[in-house]
């Protein structure tokens, strides 16, 4: 269970965010969160709840996940497959000599704030 | 519905302590000091296999180490009476991973100035200690025998950050289905660099195996 240090870490860049845009109240906050990258959603949004409530500037603030899906690549038939179904093996040629491409985000995307016209 | 302005960040929450830990890399590359960040699951020997090498290094060079497996200081004070070399402890409040601010908060609590090596005992956890880069020299991790030859398969990342994969409680392998070939190459297959060193903590089997390898590394660093 490592979803509320992560929740930290983002609070700690939503605040950095919010302060360099002048903004002093984030409505939403989304994330891309990767298939592989061991953070469990449900979790995530849980932990959030709790900890972002304690701060004035996130009150309220929905955390809100886009899972990205994990993607490999072989180095020898030069194809890409998916990461979770076929694991390290590529199945176009059951080559072993392969990377993850994208899968193993845990990124802030973007955040919210409530646009008041001046 | 209240209107909505958004804000594009696209930062991954690593960033920062990617940053912090390459400059506390540099930090002790300049001061000559070797930080070594030990893993392991619980209980798999980071504590015992810390004594004996420590042990067999501390005629040799300058030694500290941090513990930050629990929040109580009994591997501490374990290290302590058992090699008599300085062993602080780290609180972590209960989180499930040290990152370079962390260690960089233990390092301004150890004389740097008079040490050669700091070993870094973390938290005990396959996960997360992979991804938060401590800002280390080195990685090495510690598999015990009873926790199965495959764990290279279930937590990849751990594997192919460490550069040392230590097999601690050889001793026991006679009651385990335990394929030391097998997890050679399982580790292999996660990062062909790292070396893997089978030892028994116990009663000291291939503990100079590790010892000699640490040596090397900090007689290089300060090169
Ligand atoms: N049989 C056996 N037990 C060991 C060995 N090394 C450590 N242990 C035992 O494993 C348990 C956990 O060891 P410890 O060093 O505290 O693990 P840590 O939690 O990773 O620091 C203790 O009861 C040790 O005595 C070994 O080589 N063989
Ligand atoms: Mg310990
Ligand atoms: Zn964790
Ligand atoms: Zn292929």
């Amino acid at each position: 269970m490592h979803e509320l240090g992560i929740v930290f870490y983002i609070i700690r860049d939503v605040k950095e965010a919010a302060e360099a845009n002048h903004v002093d109240h984030v409505s939403g906050v989304v994330m891309n969160i990767g298939e592989v990258s061991t953070v469990v959603p449900e979790y995530l949004t849980d932990c959030w709840r709790w900890a972002a409530d304690k701060e004035e500037l996130l009150k309220g603030c929905e955390l809100k996940v886009c899972t990205i899906p994990a993607v490999s690549f072989c180095e020898d038939c030069r194809q890409e497959y998916e990461t979770v179904r076929y694991g390290r093996t590529c199945p176009h040629c059951h080559g072993e000599n392969t990377y993850l491409l994208r899968g193993n985000e845990v990124e802030i995307k973007e955040i919210e704030v409530p646009d008041c016209p001046l | 519905m209240e209107p909505i302005k958004i804000i594009e960040i696209k930062k991954s929450i690593f960033a920062d302590n990617n940053i912090d830990a390459d400059e506390l890399r540099d930090e002790l590359k300049k001061k000559g000091v070797y930080l070594l960040n030990l893993m392991s699951s619980p209980g798999s020997g980071k504590t015992t296999t810390l004594i004996r090498t420590i042990n067999l290094l501390k005629d040799k060079i300058r030694i500290a180490v941090m513990e930050a497996d629990i929040d109580s200081d009994v591997d501490a004070v374990k290290i302590k009476e058992a090699t008599g070399i300085p062993s602080i402890q780290l609180h972590t409040g209960g989180m499930c991973h040290l990152d370079a601010e962390m260690t960089r908060q233990g390092l301004d609590s150890v004389p740097m100035e008079d040490l050669d090596l700091v070993i870094l005992e973390n938290v005990g956890n396959l996960v997360c200690p992979a991804e938060f880069d401590t800002g280390s020299c080195r990685n090495a991790m510690i598999l015990s025998v009873p926790e199965g030859d495959d764990k290279p398969l279930k937590y990849p990342l751990m594997f192919s950050v460490c550069d040392v994969v230590v097999i601690n409680k050889i001793d026991v392998l006679p009651y385990f289905d335990f394929d030391i070939d097998k997890c050679r190459e399982y580790v292999r297959m996660r990062n062909p660099k790292a070396q893997v060193i089978p030892i028994c903590a116990k009663t000291g089997e291939g503990v100079d195996v590790f010892a000699d390898w640490i040596l090397r590394e900090v007689e290089n660093w300060k090169k």
